[in-house]
């Protein structure tokens, strides 16, 4: 479970989050919705240990039962967690399947311990490019340098492909919607939606919009406002969002 | 193994004991190896090479040219160099003074996870002078020789293909250059001599060879090379491992004449120790339709300056520069390149990509000229610096000289930082901090390390990695 309890953050001295708590099963998809500005991609980052967000002492972040406050980034990965961003960052020079392979590496030598061996290249290769049918992307990303150059559509998908090999325990999709037509839209939370199931993942998405919604089929919904969680629900709260606006849910 | 390491150090004392043998010389001829410079010692140098007489002439004019010329002062600090304390002059036998265990920890430490051989840590730290390349790379050698190629020590060159020298030697870089021409044309010794026949393709670099040929390594080592019409070659100096010297100051001379529709690629992969000045002096000469490329990547020392450089003689000739700096703590890398276009339809290409840390200090300093006759010259340069910490330093002095106004001149120069941002995103994929920010370097450098030979570019990208460590602030 990743239990989310109390969580008050600051950024630049200033109050983000002012005491978020949330219960997130393996398996289950859960929908985070809320205003700009309300905190959503702060909760985001302070999940996954940005360092410019200062957590709270009181505040605890915890992964089936053990406690990730004071991880670094990489720690917290290898515990299972991923974060999809919403703005994937660039990184020239560094071909992506190269990146792909040194993270998987990384993370699957710490989760697995002294019987890891590492996939040959050919190997990791023969596997990265099965995943990537199920995001309908081209082999010939594999060779482009990370995130540099990829359209807004591109890098996400790029992300979700991050998380199908990686096998994370608890994935967090922040606004990985946006920018995205109608029919990559189709094809990523399909593909979310099928690894979540297939690895029993948890995800958090957040999300303006209920279209994602609508193939990941979240069973929770809370709306983000000013800081705290201030409504949560079934679908239908969604579709309330959906029609009504923030303001009169 | 130990077996080996036993084998070694037996061979070691082998060759201490003929050392103190040679040692035991007349008064005389031991007072040829103290500290210091003067008239007598580049005599005594000519001599003992037994050189022609034009030869010592040339030095000896050099030298006075070393003593009438100020410090340069427009560049690196050089105010730590003591001209009295450096020895001009080291028989290679004497270079096994240096006992394994005065080599400094950091420089084993880095060997360990390098995975450098034990026999080629011994003569990288200058515990071994000789290496024996020719079994190792005696196929190589003869592949060349079949093909009529001359590669030998400069020395041995002088004494065999006197016509070659009395060509080009001094004439690409004369003795009036600069102070460290000067001083590397009064008392060189040692370096490569290179002669590839017309039309004569060299298919595989001539690194391995090089890499741990004992003479290639000299402080004051003179190269010539001259790839004849129509030709083509490769040559690979140093390597990404640290060499420890004791000797606090590099100065070397390279030349090189690319001839008609010649093409010649000059790599070098330096780590020298941290407390070297390495202040070296490059040009070619490229002819008709020829092309002259520089690849130098400076990782080490304490201050280097240099700026190797293509002189485009006749139409058609190109030159390219690309060029990778690493400034670590205390470091100053001032380098760049010149290109000198003196004739029409020629183009140059810089590339010079720095990196610092730790209050290093990296300089990009270039020259780009074009002579009024040299008309449709095409010249960019593009200069990229990478910061890795608020107290690392780089500037760029990118000089233009441009007397023909019909050229296409490109300048491109960007500073960048390690960004938080970039670091987040690799360490949420489970990088640690200093592997992250290894990553981000060798993706930066990675237009330099793709032109690199294959063991030069793992061992370089391996090399950063270990640079990175803790390195991120």
């Amino acid at each position: 479970m990743l239990e989310i309890k109390n969580l008050k953050v600051k950024r630049d001295g200033k109050e983000i989050l002012k005491g978020v708590n949330l219960l997130i099963n393996r398996g289950e998809v859960h929908a985070l919705m809320g205003p700009n500005g309300s905190g959503k991609s702060t909760l985001a980052a302070s999940l996954m240990g940005h360092p410019d967000i200062k957590v709270d002492d009181v505040s605890k972040i915890l992964i089936d039962g053990v406690n990730i406050n004071e991880m670094s980034p990489d720690q917290r990965a290898k515990a299972g967690l991923f974060l999809a961003f919403q703005y994937p960052i660039e990184i020239p020079g560094v071909p992506f399947l190269e990146f792909l392979r040194i993270s998987y590496n990384s993370i699957m030598k710490d989760r697995i311990g002294e019987a890891f061996r590492p996939l040959s290249p050919y190997k990791f290769k023969q596997m990265a490019q099965e995943k990537m049918k199920l995001l309908k992307m081209d082999e010939s990303f594999l060779y482009r340098n990370l995130n540099e150059g990829f359209s807004g559509g591109e890098k996400k998908k790029a992300e979700i492909l991050q998380m199908s090999i990686l096998e994370p325990k608890y994935a967090i999709l922040d606004e990985t919607d946006s920018g995205l037509d109608v029919t990559a839209l189709k094809i990523v939370a399909i593909g979310a939606k099928k690894l979540s199931e297939e690895f029993n993942i948890g995800i958090l998405v957040i999300t303006h919009y209920k279209r994602i919604l609508e193939y990941l089929e979240p069973s929770h919904v809370h709306l983000l406002n000013d800081g705290i969680i201030q409504k949560s629900g079934g679908y239908e709260l969604a579709c309330d969002l959906d029609k009504k606006g923030y303001e009169d849910v | 193994m130990s077996k080996n390491l036993n084998d070694q150090e037996r061979q070691l004392k082998n060759s201490k004991t003929e050392y103190k043998e040679g040692f035991h010389m007349p008064d005389s001829s031991t007072n040829k190896f103290k500290m210091g410079l003067n008239e007598e010692v580049v005599r005594n140098i000519s001599k003992l090479k037994n050189e022609p007489k034009w030869m010592l002439d040339f030095r000896l004019k050099s030298y006075g040219i070393f003593m009438d010329m100020k410090m340069p002062d427009w560049g690196a600090d050089l105010s730590g160099i003591d001209f009295d304390k450096i020895h001009y002059y080291v028989k290679p036998s004497d270079k096994q003074e240096v006992s394994w265990n005065d080599v400094p920890d950091d420089v084993k430490t880095t060997f360990d996870r390098l995975g450098v051989p034990q026999a080629e840590r011994e003569f990288l730290s200058g515990v071994k002078a000789q290496y024996d390349s020719e079994v190792v790379y005696g196929s190589l050698i003869k592949e060349m020789s079949d093909k009529g190629v001359i590669f030998l020590g400069t020395d041995e060159a002088l004494k065999k293909y006197p016509q070659y020298f009395e060509e080009y030697f001094g004439k690409i870089i004369t003795s009036a250059d600069n102070k460290f021409a000067a001083l590397n044309s009064a008392v060189w010794s040692g370096g490569s001599f290179i002669y590839i026949p017309k039309g004569v393709s060299i298919t595989k670099p001539l690194q391995a060879y090089f890499r741990i040929n004992a003479a290639n390594m000299g402080q004051f080592e003179r190269t010539l090379i001259i790839a004849d019409e129509g030709s083509y070659g490769h040559y690979v100096e140093g390597c990404s491992a640290p060499v420890y010297t004791s000797n606090s100051l590099h100065s070397a001379v390279v030349e090189i004449a690319v001839k008609k529709g010649a093409r010649f690629r000059y790599t070098t992969i330096q780590n020298w120790y941290s407390n070297v000045y390495n202040l070296v002096t490059k040009r070619a000469y490229a002819y008709k339709d020829a092309t002259m490329e520089w690849i130098d990547g400076n990782i080490g020392s304490k201050v280097t300056m240099k700026y190797p450089s293509v002189y485009l003689m006749e139409e058609g000739a190109r030159g390219e520069v690309l060029s990778l700096a690493f400034a670590g703590e205390g470091q100053h890398q001032d380098t760049g390149a010149k290109m000198v276009h003196l004739a029409p339809n020629t183009s140059s290409n810089i590339i010079s990509k720095s990196i610092s840390k730790k209050s290093g200090r990296a300089t990009y300093r270039g020259l780009v000229k074009v002579v009024k006759k040299a008309t449709n010259v095409k010249s960019s340069v593009v200069c990229d610096a990478l910061l890795l910490d608020p107290e690392s330093r780089t500037d760029t002095y990118p000089f233009m000289k441009i007397d023909n106004k019909n050229v296409k001149i490109g300048h491109e120069a960007s500073v960048s930082r390690v960004g938080v941002e970039q670091l987040f995103y690799l360490m949420s994929r489970g990088l640690s901090e200093d592997s992250a920010a290894a990553l981000i370097v060798n993706g930066f450098i990675e237009p330099i390390i793709k032109e690199l030979p294959m063991e030069y570019a793992l061992e370089l990208n391996r090399l950063i990695e270990l640079e990175m460590e803790g390195s991120v602030g």
